[in-house]
Order: structure tokens, then sequence, then C-alpha cells
């Protein structure tokens, strides 16, 4: 532990080793007990402003948040009854509803899970419990965690790119979701993973010991045990999907949009799309449309989340 | 538990007797068998999924860039400092962008590393358990938040509480969309920081106090540099999901490629960018629209090599206890 100089007080102290000889003061790292030497008071007041400070920038993160909600609530609750939610986006503010996008929300998020849930759920088992030890595994491992990591927007591109125009999907649900799939694959993967790691290795074993084989022991062991995290991981996941914008702005990308889609071919409009085009009109009665909007997309998400949380709750068990 | 499911051919074997029940269990261990490497096929086609989706994404990006790269050379893209695609005389010069981008993202880190440190000192070190339950879920409500809500929350609410002090001279500056977005990737770094302090030995706390330390000298002195590879981790993570982050930006900082430092300013990043060409009405195919993939392979590049890195320092730095 490196000595720091001493503060105040003893400032006219030439050499600590003097100093602890003729002085009762002692200035070194650790003051005897009962000493209200100047030293000690100084780290003692040092550690209490600290403490405040290091509380303070909790209080500010929970300020923020309650600052956002207040900004949110105090700007949309006015506008937000049946007829917004039961309306299509119109010039006029007072018009404008929600309906379209909350429709197409829905359609994006099933569509998300009917691909994301097995593909996400598969790999996560080939990995966890059939996967060799080699090289290539550890590279498609890897290569998860770096997917993980890329920016919402380059999938956005790459949804444009290869489902828009190479397979000709055009703006449709279809596209949105698949490209959503790319997004959420990752998560998914990984919360299910961590699930299935979580179920002890003796169940496995017990099985094994049965005779089972490995799949037998996967589909009537493993996978049980481990649903209720691989199912409060993957709605953690698709609530990512319902308030991600970024690439459902270069999917979509269409502003008034007064239907909702009845097939998977049909063009869509989605929550957080809605909302940000409301937050670009210059008009000022939007401001308050926009943050009726954003209430609608926090009230999705909180159920989502309190699900989530429910869920493993419920079901979790601790071995 | 969940049974293996004997009962069917055990009722089989009663009404049928011992060489039928030899044959159906014959029959049965060769369909569980088939039945295996079909699910096996599955699953390895599943996981064949990740792997395409990065091939297409490094695929798209590289394909698109090098129809952009044979007009606009390479050396010209990266060291220009006008970026002006949209109009005449056309310009595509990089780093105005780059400027942005780092500069948000720069503001973003030091709102969350003064924060999320702070935070996850006093979480790990201070909070007594009841508390530190309490808070810890509520600070990761703020990373639950979508990214247009956020927008919206800069622009609306801190934009208008910065010009109330500051000589901001347009609506968007840099420095509203950098502070929200340092609350976004706040308990990231809150988060992964504390992880790696709660990892830190009770000895070496124990022994820091021994000697007298105050719990601030313990934390600054012990635990902190016993966990900086995972805080260093958790920056840089925290540092890339600013780098890629688009609404927020795109919302509260404008649209004006602007080679600057002032944060007071109105910037463009890279996201940004690519969200202007892909609403508006540039035709696919065009020099214009193959912009936006050479932005991304270079946004797609800067945040693979700090999620790289990140994850680097967590291996190589982080000491066993």
């Amino acid at each position: 532990m490196e000595r720091e100089q001493p503060p105040l007080g003893s400032a006219r102290v030439t050499s600590p080793i003097a100093a602890s000889v003729t002085r009762p003061r002692y200035s070194g790292p650790t003051p005897p007990a009962g000493s209200s030497s100047t030293r000690s008071a100084w780290r003692r007041w040092r550690d209490r402003f600290f403490f405040v400070l290091f509380f303070a920038s909790v209080v500010i993160g929970i300020l923020a948040l309650a600052a956002l909600v207040i900004d949110v609530m105090t700007d949309g609750l006015g506008s937000l009854d049946f007829s917004f939610i039961n309306s299509y986006p119109s010039r006029h503010a007072e018009e404008s509803g929600i309906r379209a996008a909350l429709f197409g929300t829905i359609w994006i998020t099933v569509g998300t899970a009917a691909f994301a849930i097995p593909i996400g759920v598969g790999t996560a088992i080939f990995l966890e419990e059939f996967a060799p030890d080699h090289w290539a595994v550890r590279l498609v491992q890897l290569n998860i965690a770096n997917l993980a990591g890329v920016p919402s927007i380059i999938y956005g591109i790459l949804g444009l790119a290869l489902f828009v125009q190479a397979f000709a999907l055009d703006r449709s649900v279809l596209a949105g979701s698949l490209t959503m799939t790319l997004l959420v694959l990752p998560i998914v993967i990984i919360v299910s993973q961590e699930a299935i790691k979580a179920v002890p290795g003796e169940f496995r074993d017990a099985a094994f010991a049965l005779g089972a084989n490995r799949w037998q022991v996967v589909k009537t062991v493993v996978l049980p045990q481990a649903i209720p995290g691989i199912m409060s991981g993957i709605i953690l996941a698709l609530s990512r999907a319902v308030g991600e914008a970024a690439p459902m702005l270069m999917i979509s990308s269409l502003v008034f949009l007064t239907f909702i889609p009845s097939s998977p071919g049909d063009r869509f409009t989605v929550l957080p799309v809605q909302i940000f085009n409301w937050v670009s009109l210059p008009q000022p009665g939007f401001q308050a449309v926009a943050s009726a909007g954003i209430i609608i997309l926090l009230a999705v998400l909180l159920s989502l989340n309190s699900i989530a949380i429910w869920i493993r709750n419920r079901y979790q068990t601790r071995y | 538990m969940a049974s293996l499911n004997p009962e069917k051919s055990r009722e089989k074997r009663k009404l049928t007797g011992f060489r039928a029940s030899v044959e159906s269990r014959r029959h049965a261990r060769r369909w569980v068998r088939a039945e295996q490497k079909v699910v096996l096929v599955v699953l390895v086609l599943a996981t064949l999924v990740s792997v395409l989706a990065t091939v297409g994404i490094i695929y798209t990006l590289l394909k698109e860039s090098y129809g952009f790269f044979q007009v606009v050379p390479v050396w010209d893209f990266i060291t220009g400092t006008k970026w002006a695609p949209l109009f005449e005389p056309q310009a595509f010069g990089v780093l105005p962008l780059i400027a942005g981008t780092l500069l948000a993202a720069g503001l973003a880190g030091i709102v969350a590393l003064t924060l999320g440190l702070g935070a996850a000192i006093y979480l790990s070190e201070y909070a007594p358990d009841r508390v530190r339950r309490i808070i810890k879920p509520v600070l990761e409500v703020l990373a639950g938040i979508p990214t247009v809500v956020y927008g919206f929350f800069a622009l609306s609410f801190v934009t208008p509480l910065l010009q109330s002090f500051l000589p901001i001279p347009v609506i968007f500056n840099v420095l509203s969309a950098g502070i929200v977005m340092g609350l976004m990737i706040m308990p990231m770094v809150s988060t992964l920081s504390e992880d790696a302090m709660v990892a830190v030995p009770r000895e070496l706390r124990d022994a820091a106090y021994a000697l007298g330390a105050t719990r601030f000298e313990v934390a600054t002195k012990v635990v902190v540099p016993a966990a900086l590879p995972g805080i260093v981790a958790a920056f840089i993570l925290a540092l890339s999901r600013a780098i890629g982050e688009t609404l927020i930006v795109t919302i509260a900082a404008g649209a004006t490629p602007n080679l600057t430092l002032n944060p007071l300013e109105s910037i463009q990043t890279m996201t940004a960018y690519i969200v202007q060409v892909s609403l508006g009405e540039t035709p696919q195919g065009t020099l214009v629209f193959k912009t936006i993939f050479a932005v991304g392979l270079l946004l797609f590049l800067m945040t693979l090599i700090m999620n790289i890195v990140g994850r680097w320092v967590v291996r190589r730095y982080t000491e066993r206890y």
C-alpha cells in the first residue's frame, strides 16, 4: 500500500522518523488506538466524504430514472385513452393512434419467437450436451459471443441487403421477423446455455446409468429441468426485440401505415419506429403523442419482464 | 424428475410374451438410435445458423463496400475531413462521422465510468445486503429501457435543462446525447465492475482493515486494484455499446457531419448517418446507398475489436484466488 503525504497539521515535520521519536503525535499509516491525531481525523473525514460521493452516484442513477418516468408521464398521460390505442396514425396529432404499431409489434414478436426459440435452444443443446471439445466448436462459441456485441444497426443493414433485397421478401413482417431473429439469437443461445449448465451432472449420470442415450437424457431429464430458466431468458430476449428500433427503422420505414398486417407478407410498423417518427415530427402536438406511445411501450416491456421474473421465482430450483 | 418412458414397452411385454418382447425391445432400441441421429442433424443445422449470420454480415458488408471503394479510394475515405455524400459536390471523408461517434461515446463513457464505478463501489463495499438487493435491480431497469425512449428523454428533458445554463445554439447537441447514453450504459459498468469486486476475496479486505485502513482506503487501494481487469473490461464493453448505439444520437445529437470536439455542437455519428440514408429516398445500388455499407463495415470492425479486447483483458489479467 502506498503511503500518502501527511496533510495539514503535520506540515512542519521534516523527518517522519524524528517526528515519531520526539512527538506524541504519530503521522504514520497506523495511528495508535485512542489518539485523535489530525491524520486519522482527515482519513475518517475522507472516508465519510467518499461514502457520500459513491452513494450519490447511485442516487443520480435512480433520480435519472425517476426524471425519465415523470417526464414521459406528464407529457403523455393526457393523450392516453382508448381511442389512442385503437386509432391509426394521422397527420393530426390529436387523432393519431398506435393500433397499427401495436399489432405490428405483436406480429414481429411472435414471428421472432417462432424462429429464434427452436434455433437458439437447439444451438444451446448442441453446444452444451453433444458438441465435442473441438476447435471448431470453440470457434462457434466465440462467434456467438461476438455476435452478441454487434451493434443492432448492423443487423438492420444485413436484413435490408439479405432479406428485403436478396430474398425479395420486401419490407414485410417476415423480413422483419428474420432480422430480429438474428439479432436476439445470440442472447437466446447464451441464456439457454446458462439454464442447461445449471442442471446438475448427477441427474444426467443417473439417466445414463439407466441405459438412456444422450438424446433421451436431454429430452427427459435436462430439458424439463432447464425449461423455466430458458423460458424466462427467452422472454427477456424478446422484450429486447420489442424495444429495439434501429434495425426495424431500416426494414419497416413507413411513417403512416393505416392497416394492420394480416399475413407475414404484409408491410408493418412497430411501436419504437412509430414513436421515433412522432419524436422527429416538428409540430408540438406530436410530443405528447410520442410520450403516450412510450407509456404503452414501457407497459408492454414491464409486463413481459414481470412474467419472466415470475417464471424464474415460481419454478426456479436450487440444487 | 421425469421417467425414461419405459412404461409402454413394459405393458406390451406383459401381453405378448418373452420372444415378442425381445423383438419389440430390439425394435425400440433401433428407433431410439435413429431418433438421436435425426435430432443431432437438426441441432447441427440450428448451430450453423449463427455461423451463417456472421458469414452473412461480413459478406454483405465487404461486397457492397468493395463496390464503394472502387470509386472512392480507401485512403481518401479514412483520412478525408469532409463528409457530404448527399450534397453536390460530394465528399466522402469519414473522419467527421468517426469524430462525432467517438465524442458521443467518450462523453457517455465519462458519465458511465464515474457513476457506474461509484455505484459499484457503494454496492460492493458499503451497502448493507438489504439495500443492495433493492438498488441493484432498480439500476438495472436503466439498461432495459428502449433506446428510443432515451432519445425522447434527451430531447425533451436533458437538452432544455442544459440549455438553461449552457450556451447551446441549436436544440441538437452531442452533450445531451452523451449524458443520456452514459445513463444507459451505466448499469453495464456497475454490474460488471461489481461482479469483479465481489470476487475479490474477503481475506484481502480483512488484512487491510486489520492494518487500520478505512473503508475508502480498502475500496480504492485493495478492492479496485484487484478488480481492475474486470472494471477495464466492463468499461470497454460499455464503450463499444455506446459506439454502436443508434437511436439516442439520431434523435438528440443531430445530423450535421462535424469535425469538432465541442460537446455543445450538433454532430452526426456513423449510426445516425446509416439511419438517415436508409430512411431517405436514396435508390438502392447507387454510390450514396453503398456508403452505408462502408460506414457499417467500419462500425462493425471498431466494435468487434473493442469486444475482443474487452474479453481478452478479462481472461488475460483476472487473478484467480
